[in-house]
């Protein structure tokens, strides 16, 4: 189909481009910008007037709850979240049940996505089978089968012997290992973060060094092994710090922040709010600014939602007890958005953590951009429009999120995937 | 965000921490519960305020002791008191907490007092019921996880109070196992919006919480120096079960270093009050000769306690 | 309206008790107006034995409507209940409420032989079946809900009737 897009203000940040042109598409792809090709006709005209015509956003973390939990969400209704929020390429933890640790289930997860024709799904495999930090999953096939990364998700490897095999197999083939820093035996049993809000209010801590001393031992591993690192979910300045120590010794290392972290701190817990329970936990204010900054200049890649819904019943006990995980997708472009004015910086930059920086890491190379020839994922959007986060609008089956009640720029008016229009705001 | 124990007119509607509890009601509750202590004096101990209205102690973890002195001030004000001991009944079948709230409610309860392991559940109680408009119903906290102990606090306040008179002259030192007391927080809050000039909490690192010097106290590890010139010291209960999780070596070397001596008693000011929360563990936290001596106040504690829970009742329920 | 002075109205129920009190009688003041009445009264007639003093904060029947009142203060009854001859002391009586909390709250105490009221002034507005036996001052007409009349006491420890508009 063809479809023109005209008069938005088309940012494309791995191009530099920012200039308010037509983009036309057809078959599935981005043809030409600002001049139509030679006898182009279009079947459907956008109006992208006063819009921001940008690629569909890339996620580095969205839990589409699907094999195991369908309770907490659906394959279905979480699609639909992604492309109400302008998200067409997400990567899935493993963390499903059972977890993505055969290449018949990623194929079949694969399949019934593609099903949906909704957002491209990219799952990152376990690194353990079942994630259990014990013998080493199959990670040749499951690579075949379409897993770009290796990860445990939050489910540490507690044995650094079996974590020291299970990157040097995977640096055999050059896979990439995406980790979260958490030390199984610092964070056991914590539910925020070791500073003064949990000690008023009687939670148990955990502490920064269950980050750091879980990041050195990644980054050493890595250094050694070869293995291509990024660091997930970073929470603290001290974290941020190793990383840039790393590199400044030479080293080839990423890592990325989630919507959660680079907005709330410890205090927002406030009188015991189960949305505010996360992992890694919410640190203290100086840690929330130190990533704040960081993603601004780049010394954090990208910037993910995290997206973890969570049903109601999960969240409805005391704190301690309460599901850790906010629901994300619809969020990360807001999120985005209201970061990059809090932090001064222009538009491009802003949606360059979440689209072209966000698609690097994950190695997609044909969308995340729009140049000609780019796959038709794009995200229209009107970056002057607010709006208040309320449970009714979200479509995720996930609720819980922190930002309810919160105003936050952008509003999502389209939503394509290779060409195809997917959602209309 | 209202701190969910205050009504719109910031007056008391449940009682659930101390922190935050404005200094006009955490004294008001003194000053009511002055009235209170005679009541156990009279031939009739009976007060009609909560005649006719249900008290339901809810309890998910155990403590006769607690409970005892609820029930007594609820049974004081002529209140039906209906003891729920919820490790034995559904909740060990499954049944969620806001489940069991809800049930309650349906068999007319008028105030639910809660004890639960959990950090935060009498809050979590408090929201369910103002969500579905129980404005009726209020929620006591018994204690907790680590989080608060109100009533605690409250009642060494009133002790302190009873015996000091002048909070903002006071130098008062908590000692022991901060980390996990619940009653300690509560002191701690209610100390501060007292106006009490100078908190101590003196322990072995491993046993106090980091962010304590954020919220404003000063922390010592050496009993000679904490306790020196200081008018109240508040002992902490030390937890058996604390000894296995690689806190502390040995309740004897605790002790040793920490104990409440004669010795170390007299560091602290001639005039200064021994106080403790119970059930003590003597030769641990605290010696005999202290306990039973002329300085302790711990059964001055209990009484009050009741007259505090009565205010307290008193002050939501009617 | 012309208020009467509080001393003359002493020195009546003062008179119009002496001839009936006895060795026997004890005073309870309800706080906090009764109670000042209280120590004038058993000055004045020569009474030994203590004088009783009554908050009957916790026993009002208005509670749930309008909660506990701000420092309730402590109820005093420094002598045996049981069998004793009581004269309960106000300065104001109105609806009689207030009279019906103290009787609750004595009787809480034991079983007196016999319970009278002595009041400065009845305002009208009864609401119950209380009646004072020595009662100073009667208004003529009783005064609306909104107004206040109670009894105040100064520095010097002079007694002096208020009106209060809501």
């Amino acid at each position: 189909m063809k479809i023109q897009i005209s008069n938005g203000r088309v940012i494309d940040p791995a191009h530099g481009v920012d200039a308010v042109q037509n983009l036309y598409i057809a078959a599935g792809r981005v043809v030409a910008l600002g001049q139509a090709p030679d006898g182009f006709e279009p079947q459907r005209v956008l109006d992208a007037s006063g819009l921001v015509v940008c690629p569909g956003l890339v996620d580095l973390a969205a839990r589409l709850r699907e094999p195991g939990f369908e309770y907490r969400a659906t394959l279905e209704s979480e699609m639909d979240a992604a492309m109400a929020g302008g998200v067409t390429s997400l990567a899935i933890p493993p963390d499903t049940d059972p977890a993505l640790d055969e290449p018949g289930l990623v194929e079949m997860l694969c399949h019934r996505a593609k099903q949906l024709n909704r957002a491209h799904v990219y799952p990152i495999g376990s690194l353990t089978i079942g994630l259990k930090g014990e013998r080493l999953s199959e990670m040749a096939q499951l690579a075949e089968a379409g897993c770009f990364a290796f990860s445990q998700a939050n489910v540490p490897i507690v044995d650094n012997a079996v974590l020291l095999r299970a990157m040097q197999y995977a640096a055999t083939f050059g896979f990439r290992v995406w980790l979260q820093p958490l030390a199984p035996f610092l964070s056991r049993g914590g539910c925020a973060h070791d500073g003064e809000v949990a000690a008023r209010l009687g939670l148990t801590g955990i502490p920064v060094e269950a980050e750091t001393v879980a990041l050195f031992t990644h980054l050493r591993l890595a250094r050694s092994t070869g293995a291509r690192l990024h660091v997930t979910r970073l929470s603290s300045a001290e974290g941020l710090a190793l990383i840039e120590q790393a590199r400044a010794e030479g080293m080839d290392v990423t890592c990325d922040v989630s919507i959660n972290h680079l907005h709330l701190c410890d205090q927002d817990i406030g009188y015991f709010d189960p949305n505010c329970h996360l992992v890694p936990p919410l640190r203290a204010a100086s840690d929330r600014d130190a990533l704040r900054a960081a993603l601004a200049d780049g010394r954090i890649n990208a910037l993910c939602s995290d997206h973890t819904p969570v049903d109601d019943d999960g969240k409805l006990a005391p704190f301690g007890e309460s599901e850790a995980g906010a629901t994300g997708l619809e969020l990360l472009l807001p999120l985005a958005l209201k970061w990059g004015e809090d932090a001064g910086l222009d538009l491009a930059t802003t949606l360059s953590r979440v689209t072209s920086d966000a698609a690097r890491l994950i190695g997609i190379t044909k969308a995340g951009h729009l140049a000609p020839g780019a796959r038709a994922d794009i995200c229209v959007f009107d970056p002057a429009a607010r709006r208040r986060i309320t449970r009714d609008q979200l479509r995720s089956q996930g609720k819980n999120t922190p930002f309810l009640g919160h105003e936050l720029p952008g509003r999502v008016r389209y939503t394509l995937v290779e060409g195809q229009i997917m959602y209309e705001g | 965000m209202r701190n969910p124990q205050l009504d719109s007119n910031g007056g008391l509607r449940h009682l659930l921490t101390l922190d935050g509890l404005p200094r006009e009601i955490l004294t008001a509750i003194l000053d009511t519960a002055a009235p209170l202590t005679e009541v156990a004096e009279r031939e009739v101990k009976k007060l009609p305020v909560l005649r006719g209205k249900s008290v339901f102690n809810l309890f998910f973890e155990n403590s006769t002791r607690t409970r005892t002195t609820f029930e007594i001030a609820a049974k004081r004000l002529s209140a039906d008191v209906v003891n729920l001991n919820v490790s034995t009944s559904s909740t060990a079948k499954g049944e969620s907490l806001l489940d069991t709230v809800d049930n309650l409610c349906a068999m007319q309860a008028d105030m639910f007092v809660v004890r639960h392991a959990a950090s935060g559940a009498p809050f979590l109680i408090a929201q369910h019921l103002i969500a579905n408009g129980r404005n009726d119903i209020h929620v006591v906290n018994a204690g907790d996880g680590r989080h608060a102990h109100p009533t605690q606090g409250l009642l060494d306040m009133y002790t302190i109070r009873h015996f000091k008179g002048d909070f903002t002259r006071l130098v008062v030192a908590i000692v022991g196992d901060v980390l996990h007391s619940r009653v300690a927080r509560s002191q701690i809050a209610a100390l501060k919006t007292l106006g009490v000039p100078e908190i101590r909490v003196i322990g072995p690192k491993t046993l106090l919480p980091s962010g304590l010097e954020a919220w404003g106290v000063r922390v010592f590890h050496d009993m000679d120096a904490g306790l020196k010139d200081v008018d109240v010291i508040m002992m902490l209960r030390l937890q058996n079960e604390r000894m296995n999780g690689a806190l502390l070596p040995t309740p004897q070397e605790f002790y040793k270093v920490w104990g409440l001596t004669a010795e170390k008693l007299a560091r602290a000011r001639p005039d200064a009050i021994v106080m403790h929360p119970g059930p003590m563990n003597r030769g641990v936290e605290i010696d005999s000769a202290v306990a039973d001596g002329a300085q302790a106040v711990i059964l001055n504690q209990v009484t009050f306690g009741i007259a505090v829970r009565m205010a307290v009742m008193s002050m939501l329920a009617a | 309206m012309q208020l009467p002075d509080a001393d003359t109205l002493l020195e009546t129920l003062i008179a119009q008790m002496r001839p009936h009190v006895t060795s026997k009688t004890a005073l309870v003041g309800i706080r906090t107006g009764g109670v000042w009445l209280a120590e004038r009264l058993h000055a004045a007639l020569g009474l030994d034995g203590p004088i009783g003093s009554v908050d009957v904060s916790f026993y009002r029947d208005d509670l749930g409507a309008r909660g506990l009142p701000p420092n309730p203060q402590r109820t005093d009854i420094p002598f045996d209940v049981e069998d004793a001859h009581i004269v309960i002391v106000d300065d104001v009586l109105y609806t009689g409420r207030t009279v019906r909390a103290a009787l609750n709250e004595l009787f809480d105490y034991g079983r007196p032989a016999c319970v009278e009221l002595a009041v400065l002034v009845d305002r009208g507005g009864r609401e119950l079946p209380i009646a004072a036996r020595y009662c100073a001052h009667t208004l003529p007409q009783p005064l609306p809900a909104s107004q206040t009349l109670e009894l105040s006491r100064d520095e010097t420890g002079a007694l002096s009737l208020r009106l209060i508009d809501a």
